[in-house]
């Protein structure tokens, strides 16, 4: 976990996921996609290769971010499972 | 094969079973005796559902959510239409044919990801902790700095330090890619992920798990699919308007010429399906991604870090190479190299340096005591007396020796002949008559000559040389082993300006590389297009710094990469065309009625799976 300062007054988390059955290279790329616009993301990578998704967002909004992230790729890819 | 794996490929051949009994069935004409379709119907629905009942419910969950253009819902889509236009046998091949190619994807994915991962199996799951006479498995995370661990044979290291007891050869070829086993004894310094070849070792731990070497490197290698290559960006943006594109074009197919026309719908339905199955950009979603990590997984077999595809993509376009002299060109090891007796036996006036320079402790007295090897007997030698900023004036076996710089010789007044030879030149006189020269020098590394001439063979066109170092001993170095331009006698700072007017003389997609070790590199490493940085001996800030790793130090290691890129990149090309013509020729073929609904298949998964295995042959 590394907490790094982006701008002074917004603190970012960045935090690495493992994923459980991601079947599909192009619904990873589809979560990606659908986790970046959550307000409060940095950046997202979703990685079908290692099966790993990252997530740089605002620390202190972070668990409130997660539950959007689960709840999006849910929608995207219901079998994939986000390990927390 | 894992067990989501297996069931799909029983309900494959229950399946298939059925479908082949039905196709009898049909073929021997008793099939004729059913009146009824909806009866017909059914019966072919029992294959049709045993094979395809996950994608029919996939198809409509994800509908619910909001995701329509994903593959199920195409597939779903593409064999009901089939089944609505009367091709029933056709509808269920099609649903067959597509599992079956979902599944072998499926196992080659997995056994691709397996493949690449085992290269990067440098993980220690433990450490031995002596706990009262006892050793205890611990979590490697657990373990602090100080602490003695056991590192049993065939164990592999589960945190850097230092060798407290014991001796061993240690195989790094998990981190190098070097097949030779180490050395490793009391004081040597072991780091993590190597293999413990054959002695017990005790080690005492210097750095936490989250520093050492093995942490960074599994850290860098996640790192590096997330710094995508130009062509995966434009793979994934392309499959962002493809399947929309591909799916209106179905409708329309299914629609317009119909309405214009006139005549039979089935027929234009049957194409639109075929539009729909090619739809799925699959293929080149994952094969571009999967070259590009078996290329890296590819140099890392090798021990070269590549931090990611994009720049396993600039390496490939590299044609100016240049390179920080010391340490990463040169050993940074100061020997002697050259011994100019006036007259008599080399060895004599190294004897006679390293007698003199015996209680000195400054490096180049190190260097020479270490050239002669040889026990000193420090009872010849008397009245050692340091000059300062000149040399040393000391008595050797009763007789007056001068040993120092050329300020030396000038203030004894000693006529002495000047030396030309790169490095640091010690100038020796008895009394006053001037007796040799010995010169100490940066030894080049092995191989460098090598490399560069290797890397002239992969198409580098300009090799240079930056240095702080004296213009003498750069050009020297530079001659010996073929380098192109020399700039010597820079500050750090003088470094960034020189690469970056080398930067500015590039011409289109040319790409400049930077290989450094120091801390002092940093800077350059990021400015250049691709920072080359070495591992083992290179500072961590450069490592930090620089896009690849070259972790046994290993300059030769460079061509290899370039090779490596420029393999990788032709096969995520080939695959991208192909991938993309085969679906072109199929979907302008099903527009006019000329493919059929196993051909479509085929340019869907039929595409993917050749264009996994071929994405493989990057890891080879």
């Amino acid at each position: 976990m590394i907490v790094k300062e982006l701008r002074k007054d917004v603190k970012m988390m960045k935090k690495k996921f493992k994923l459980e059955d991601l079947d599909c290279a192009n619904c990873a790329a589809k979560m990606e996609e659908a986790i970046k616009k959550i307000a409060g993301v940095h950046d997202a990578t979703v990685s079908f290769m290692t099966q790993k998704m990252t997530i740089e967002a605002e620390a202190d909004k972070f668990e409130d971010i997660m539950k959007q992230v689960v709840e999006v790729c849910a929608k995207v890819e219901p079998d994939c499972r986000i390990l927390l | 094969m894992n067990q989501k794996q297996r069931r799909m490929l029983q309900r494959i051949v229950i399946a298939f079973v059925l479908f082949v009994l039905l196709l009898a069935a049909e073929h021997t004409g008793r099939l004729e005796r059913i009146r009824s379709e909806w009866l017909l119907l059914l019966i072919y629905a029992v294959p049709y559902i045993v094979i395809g009942y996950d994608i029919l419910y996939k198809a409509a969950r994800n509908i619910r959510n909001g995701q329509v253009f994903d593959e199920n819902f195409l597939m779903a889509l593409a064999t009901i239409g089939a089944f609505g236009v009367q091709e029933y046998s056709e509808a269920v091949a099609v649903m067959l044919f597509y599992q079956v190619g979902e599944l072998f994807q499926s196992y080659a994915v997995g056994k691709s990801r397996q493949s690449i991962a085992d290269l990067m199996d440098i993980c220690p799951e433990y450490a031995n902790v002596e706990n009262d006479g006892q050793l205890i498995q611990v979590d490697p995370d657990e373990v602090d700095i100080g602490t003695v661990i056991v590192v049993k044979a065939g164990e592999r290291i589960p945190l850097d330090g230092v060798v407290m007891d014991g001796e061993s050869l240690i195989d790094t070829a998990a981190l190098t890619g070097e097949s030779v086993p180490r050395k490793a004894a009391v004081g040597d310094e072991v780091i993590s992920g190597c293999v413990n070849g054959s002695g017990t070792l005790k080690v005492r731990v210097t750095k936490e798990f989250e520093d050492s070497t093995v942490a960074k490197i599994l850290e860098l290698v996640e790192n590096a699919s997330s710094k995508k290559a130009k062509m995966e960006n434009f793979i994934s943006r392309f499959a962002r308007y493809y399947t929309p594109v591909v799916t209106i074009g179905a409708v329309l197919l299914a629609l317009l010429p119909p309405i214009v026309l006139g005549g039979g719908w089935g027929d234009w339905i049957q194409r639109a399906c075929i539009f729909l199955v090619i739809s799925c950009p699959c293929a080149l979603v994952i094969s571009v991604p999967l070259g590009f990590f078996g290329g890296i997984g590819a140099a890392s077999r090798i021990g070269v870090l590549v931090k990611g595809s994009n720049y396993l993509e600039a390496v490939a376009e590299m044609t100016t190479m240049v390179f920080d002299k010391t340490g990463t060109l040169t050993k940074g090891e100061f020997k002697v190299t050259e011994i100019l007796p006036v007259n008599g036996e080399a060895s004599e006036l190294l004897e006679m340096a390293a007698l003199g320079e015996g209680y000195s402790n400054h490096p180049i007295a190190g260097s020479i005591r270490e050239a002669y090897a040889k026990e000193l007997d420090m009872n010849r030698v008397a009245d050692a007396e340091e000059i300062a900023g000149h040399g040393i004036r000391v008595m050797i076996d009763g007789r007056l020796v001068f040993i120092g710089n050329e300020k030396l010789m000038k203030q004894q007044g000693i006529s002495y002949e000047r030396c030309r030879s790169a490095g640091t030149v010690v100038y020796m006189a008895y009394g006053k008559d001037f007796a040799g020269t010995i010169v100490i020098a940066d030894t080049v590394k092995e191989g460098v000559k090598e490399a560069i001439r290797s890397m002239k063979a992969v198409g580098v066109k300009k090799c240079v040389m930056l240095t702080g170092d004296r213009k003498e001993a750069a050009d020297q170095v530079a001659a010996q082993i073929g380098i192109d331009e020399v700039y010597a006698e820079l500050l750090p700072g003088d470094k960034v300006e020189r690469v970056e007017q080398l930067l500015a003389a590039q011409t289109g997609k040319e790409k400049l590389a930077f290989a450094g070790d120091g801390i002092n590199d940093a800077p350059v490493l990021t400015r250049a297009d691709i920072g080359i940085a070495m591992g083992s001996m290179g500072s961590d800030a450069a490592i930090e710094a620089a896009d690849v790793v070259l972790m046994d130090d290993d300059v030769r290691k460079i061509a290899l990469v370039v090779r490596i890129s420029r393999k990788t990149l032709r096969i995520v090309k080939q695959n991208i065309l192909f991938a993309l013509g085969v679906k072109a020729l199929v979907l302008i073929l099903g527009a006019f009625g000329m493919a059929n609904m196993w051909e479509a298949v085929f340019a869907d998964v039929g595409v993917s799976v050749l264009a996994i295995l071929n994405a493989m042959r990057a890891l080879r």
